[in-house]
């Protein structure tokens, strides 16, 4: 069986790409670096309180696609987007979208745990300070607790709320990230590779954190570990070259996927 | 970027599924021989092979063992996915039904010496029966391997087909042999060695059917044991539209 390019050209995506009840929909997305074509046409849902895992050999577009959804890419001078990305129906690249609340109601945590270099306290502070989120000192502290309880690491930090962020333990940096995240409440919290500079037991326990926040929030993950996209999502999607292969439940794609180059992949035949 | 999806980017891998997967005809070779002899034993009632036939057992559960104990270390090794994880689970049940089909052809051996030895004028019961339920065990259990190695969904079918009439003969031999318990009760001896016989033979059958079911699952990842053969037939259908 070899596949050649033209296989997948203009593919229309294997499986379930739409939602009952989306959270966030991508409709015939195209991004493009420059003259770079790197996203294809792809729609995709992503359900309210789902966990929706993105996969894809280095370089198809996986993490592309996820940073449009917070709109990330606009940092990037030379990055255009096409087509629509509706948060709750409403466009999120439209004209009076102001990027600083979009980016509360879509929060991000990323490969690299990156907190600030302050205290552990004021590193999850930060958010709810410059987006005004509470009233007091008071409702301050509650605002940190509860996130550093949401992300699973308030019993080991409780005692040291004040030492530097910095010097806690890469698991738990990365807890601390998703802690400073869920702060000001977000509504989809986006991880690209969250636990790839992470060892097995910090990763168990992010992957546990994220089965717990899919009660209040829906989550879409990068990750290059198949495993943890069979652990921790409903739905697999898997992209090759810019293009959105197939997307249909995870129990689905790692048993008998739809498509030959999702099943190619998972199984470790090209990547 | 590699495109060829016949082989994995790890050669290892490649051979270690390889192996399992000729090992598991190996054995499936060696119990088809097993098999055969000991419908052969029966049949024709040339008892020098049964013993033969009893000690290879022994070998037939040493493999059973590997071939299980190397898709275990494929499991944790390379937690495969997909149509890799359909092999190795395919694999372990497989081998599984084979070593309950040595087991069976044992039994018909260790029956055929008794039969040997009994009241030979009862020794003759059912013969018909057991010669075509025997014939068409050996050719269900060759099936059932080439479908395994072909990944052949039709030829699996087949083998369902052939289960379901070899369990009609199954029901008809043992009217006839309650028959000739109430008509001769100094034939309940050999009776009861001759039950055992059509019983394993039976069982080899149902065995080789399980090993059909599991070539289905191999090639579509469509579960259908406890199907009937209709809804096995529709599945494979809806399944493979080339295959029809």
């Amino acid at each position: 069986m070899n596949t050649s390019m033209q296989h997948i050209e203009n593919h229309i995506t294997t499986g379930i790409p739409l939602s009952d009840k989306p959270k966030l929909s991508a409709r015939n997305v195209d991004v493009f670096y420059g003259d770079k074509q790197a996203i294809h046409d792809v729609t995709l849902d992503i359900g309210a309180n789902e966990v929706i895992a993105l996969i894809g050999p280095s370089g198809c577009g996986k993490s592309t696609f996820l940073r449009t959804l917070n709109r990330m890419n606009d940092t990037i001078d030379i990055c255009s987007i096409k087509g629509e990305i509706l948060l709750d129906d409403e466009n999120i690249y439209g004209p009076d979208v102001d990027t600083v609340p979009l980016r509360a109601r879509v929060g991000m945590v990323f490969q690299k745990p990156n907190p600030f270099p302050k205290s552990i306290y004021d590193n999850v502070a930060y958010g709810p300070r410059i987006h005004g989120l509470a009233q007091s000192r008071v409702e301050l502290d509650e605002t940190v607790e509860k996130s550093l309880q949401r992300a699973g690491l308030w019993n080991e930090v409780k005692d040291r709320l004040h030492s530097p962020g910095t010097g806690l333990s890469g698991g738990q940096q990365q807890r601390l990230c998703i802690a400073r995240t869920i702060a000001v409440d977000p509504e989809v919290i986006l991880m690209d590779e969250p636990c790839s500079a992470l060892d097995p037991i910090a990763t168990a326990k992010i992957e546990e954190l994220i089965d717990d926040l899919r009660e209040k929030y829906t989550i879409a993950i990068v990750t290059h570990s198949m495993q943890q996209a069979a652990r921790v999502s409903q739905r697999t999607a898997y992209f090759h070259l810019g293009q959105l292969i197939e997307v249909n439940p995870t129990k689905q794609v790692f048993t008998t996927p739809q498509h030959e180059l999702t099943e190619a992949y998972i199984t470790g035949r090209f990547g | 970027m590699d495109m060829n999806f016949n082989q994995h980017i790890s050669q290892q891998f490649n051979a270690d599924l390889e192996g399992i997967r000729n090992q598991m005809l190996a054995m499936g070779g060696l119990v088809q021989r097993q098999v055969a002899d000991s419908i052969e034993a029966i049949c024709s009632g040339d008892t020098s092979s049964a013993d033969k036939i009893i000690q290879r057992e022994d070998d037939v559960d040493a493999m059973e063992v590997k071939i299980d104990q190397e898709c275990t270390h494929i499991l944790v090794r390379r937690q495969p996915a997909a149509s890799d994880l359909r092999m190795v689970l395919a694999v372990s049940r497989v081998v599984r039904d084979l070593e309950r089909m040595g087991d069976e052809a044992a039994k018909v051996a260790i029956h055929a010496l008794e039969v040997a030895n009994g009241n030979q004028a009862a020794s003759k019961m059912c013969n018909q029966s057991i010669h075509h339920m025997g014939n068409a065990v050996v050719k269900m259990t060759s099936d059932a391997l080439d479908a395994f190695a072909r990944h052949d969904v039709k030829g699996a079918i087949e083998v369902v087909r052939s289960d379901k009439m070899v369990d009609e003969q199954y029901a008809s031999a043992i009217r006839e042999l309650s028959t000739y318990m109430m008509e001769d009760p100094r034939s309940i001896g050999q009776a009861i060695n001759i039950l055992w016989i059509l019983r394993a033979i039976e069982r080899i059958g149902d065995h080789a059917r399980n090993i059909s079911e599991q070539v289905i699952y191999l090639v579509s990842g469509t579960d259908v044991r406890h199907s009937s053969l209709s809804e096995m037939e529709e599945q494979a259908q809806s399944d493979l539209p080339d295959n029809t």
